[in-house]
């Protein structure tokens, strides 16, 4: 059956934790993971809610392949209204917490109201209680996962948990699980610390059971880690390079943005690339980095595990960081340098690592700091108020911002808010590189015009994981296109947006469909899963949930407007590359996207395309 | 006339000892194709897989063909994706 047919209900306000069964028409519908949990969570929240508040919930999913054999299969997500967009919120982690999750027996746990003090969620297979935290709060990610595990003597035990970002409720707060991975979007941490819950942790020992045909599924799983060992992309690419590898390819077409997007290209990328973590530094002979990692169940294994440069200035004085330790991964190794103009590697694997240790998600974090670097260049943030000169650049800078926002001191406060706000306070909202309030990821939109239109419909604000049209634009993944044409870009970002979701309700990794396309899912699902799991039914699947999430979005106030990209974008032309004097095309394919989706032109769902979903 | 030549991730072992990085600067002779630079540097066909001139991807059938021009940088990747 793929899943486990149970429902933890824990409710903070009145410290209870109830059992139920999980809905399995709605399984049948929305399969697990994203779909299955945003379903219940659009069923109990008035979609106008306060994020922050306690009549906002959350929910911990695994869906029906993780912590099966399936390659990939350790994923989990978090579901919430977000507080950075005030949208949906639904963040994906790997590690190893969404497979022990269901080894204990659980498909999700939903969390409602409010603690009156700290606590933390313990469940033991069947068993679940809340544990007083006021000993955890103000701890880090990694004091905390250590302290639980010598508190239980047994360092089997699965954490997620928040770090200081989360309590202080930084509006991009992540949640940390197995000291670097995270629900890392959208700041899902942020709605931890406003409900005084410091950390969930998980015990199991059942394995998993009720796959429907065992026999069929081991062929499947095993065809389809055949196929990633087979491709070159994941099994040879991603290992050896990580995500990192595309720091020099995204520069090269013009489309890493840089310096808050002023450019497109970074003269420093190759300082921060993926073959510069290979390289020896001249500091100590060794290279950057140490090894991959895998998550549960992975096959690719494109983790990076790195060691800083023990006499860099940020730690010289602080062994707590000399260990080997995750990062960086494309994203992080953009946002923290080249939207700052930082080169500086070991500068940025500092700020990265106070990101996981306090769980911060370093893209909005990061490309804040760039909205600052610009303010400051401009004169409009001072460096009285920062504490620090900050222009452009600046490793020094990006090392102090970091640290007082992680542990909200000072100017750190006012990061905490996000571009979007910050910008606004200080009068230049243009400024703020986001959409629906969530900052962009690594791809600059005039050099890859599909991106823009990912970015600007994507339901949890600006995200390059809910339509990754770079994998065809750029990579030739499954075909290439123009990436400077927007021709056929509305047709592409939907069929990325529909099919990502049913990999995330499947609760396994995106990139494995660098090889796999939903055929090669489809075979896994149907072997795991009770019922009819046809292709057409995944396609289906993948469509009603992201029409779902739409109607969420639209019902908590969002219109066709906010489906924009911020000025720069849309008017400033870039000045170098093969993109040198474009801006992105977004009303070239906005329009046509609204009627591939089966919307009105207003961006609502159709009374038809909602019949037609069962919606 | 000079290039630049430019080769990554896996293929960087391709590039001539005096490389900066992942970049050397060469004299080629006028008329020098893509494809000429990739048989020249021994890089495995089936290797290069992402191949760009000043950024623009060059797709495989016209490899033979397009000649370089001066100043011209030409980047060559294996397959490989992030996210």
């Amino acid at each position: 059956m793929g899943w486990n047919r149970k429902v933890l209900r824990v409710n903070l306000t009145q410290g209870t934790c109830k059992v139920e069964p999980l809905n399995m028409e709605w399984a049948d519908q929305y399969l697990g993971s994203r779909g299955l949990a945003t379903k219940y969570l659009v069923s109990e929240i008035d979609p106008k809610v306060d994020p922050l508040s306690p009549d906002n919930k959350m929910i911990m999913a695994t869906g029906p392949l993780t912590g099966t054999m399936a390659s990939t299969g350790g994923r989990y997500t978090v579901v919430t209204k977000g507080p950075l967009t005030g949208a949906i919120a639904c963040s994906n982690s790997g590690g190893f917490f969404g497979a022990e999750m269901k080894f204990a027996g659980w498909d999700m746990i939903i969390f409602e109201g409010r603690s009156p003090k700290p606590v933390y969620l313990f469940v033991e297979n069947d068993k679940a209680e809340l544990r007083d935290a006021s000993h955890l709060w103000g701890k880090s990610c990694w004091d905390t996962e250590e302290e639980i595990k010598r508190a239980h003597q047994d360092p089997q035990i699965r954490i997620s948990s928040i770090g200081r970002a989360g309590e202080n409720q930084v509006l991009f707060a992540c949640i940390v699980n197995d000291m670097h991975r995270a629900a890392g979007r959208s700041g899902v941490g942020a709605v931890m610390g406003s409900k005084n819950l410091k950390a969930v942790a998980l015990r199991g020992t059942k394995g998993v059971s009720g796959i429907k045909n065992f026999g069929e599924f081991m062929t499947a799983t095993n065809a389809a880690k055949k196929v990633l060992a087979d491709n070159a992309v994941t099994g040879q690419g991603l290992p050896k390079y990580g995500t990192q590898v595309l720091m020099n390819v995204i520069n090269e077409i013009g489309a890493l943005p840089t310096r808050n997007h002023r450019d497109v290209q970074f003269e420093d990328a190759s300082k921060i690339s993926a073959e510069a973590m290979h390289e020896k530094r001249e500091s100590d002979g060794k290279p950057h980095l140490v090894t991959n990692a895998a998550c549960f169940g992975c096959t690719i294994a494109c983790g990076r595990i790195s060691a800083i440069d023990k006499n860099h200035f940020t730690v010289k004085n602080s062994p707590k960081y000399w260990g080997a330790s995750g990062g960086l991964e494309y994203e992080a190794a953009w946002a923290l340098g080249a939207a700052n103009g930082v080169g500086d590697l070991e500068a940025l694997q500092y700020a990265n690592l106070l990101c996981n240790e306090q769980g911060m998600d370093p893209i909005s974090f990061g490309a804040t700091v760039g909205a600052v670097m610009e303010l400051y260049e401009m004169g409009v943030i001072s460096k009285d108020q920062l504490g620090i000169d900050a222009p452009f650049g600046s490793a020094e800078a990006l090392a102090k911002l970091t640290e007082m926002t992680a542990n909200g001191e000072g100017f750190g406060k006012e990061i905490a808010l996000g571009s979007k706000r910050l910008c606004e306070k200080y009068g230049h909202p243009e400024l703020s590189m986001s959409v629906k309030g969530q900052e962009f990821p690594a791809y600059d939109s005039r050099g890859i015009q599909g991106m823009g239109l990912a970015y600007a419909t994507a339901n949890r604000g600006a995200c390059h994981l809910r339509g990754y049209t770079v994998a065809s634009e750029v990579l030739g993944i499954p075909v290439k296109t123009d990436p400077l044409a927007t021709e056929g870009k509305p047709d592409l970002v939907k069929a990325f947006q529909d099919a990502t979701a049913v990999f995330d309700a499947a609760g396994i990794c995106v990139f494995t469909s660098f090889a796999w396309t939903l055929a090669d899912v489809q075979p896994q699902i149907a072997a795991a899963c009770e019922g009819d799991w046809s292709m057409e039914k995944l396609n289906e699947v993948g469509e009603r949930i992201w029409n779902m999430e739409r109607q969420f979005n639209n019902a908590a106030g969002f219109t066709a407007k906010d489906d924009n990209l911020p000025p720069r974008l849309t008017t400033e032309p870039a000045k170098t590359g093969p993109a040198k004097g474009m801006v992105n095309r977004l009303s070239e394919m906005l329009p046509e996207y609204y009627k591939v989706r089966g919307w009105t032109p207003e961006g609502e769902p159709t009374p038809e395309t909602l019949a037609r979903l069962g919606l | 006339m000079k290039i630049a030549f430019k080769l990554f991730a896996s293929l960087t072992d391709y590039l001539p000892p005096e490389r900066r990085g992942n970049r050397v600067e060469v004299e080629v002779e006028d008329g020098t194709t893509i494809a000429d630079m990739i048989a020249r540097y021994r890089v495995p066909e089936r290797s290069a897989h992402l191949v760009l001139v000043n950024g623009v991807f060059i797709p495989p059938a016209q490899r033979p063909r397009r000649r370089l021009a001066e100043g011209d940088e030409l980047a060559i990747w294996p397959p490989i994706a992030g996210g």
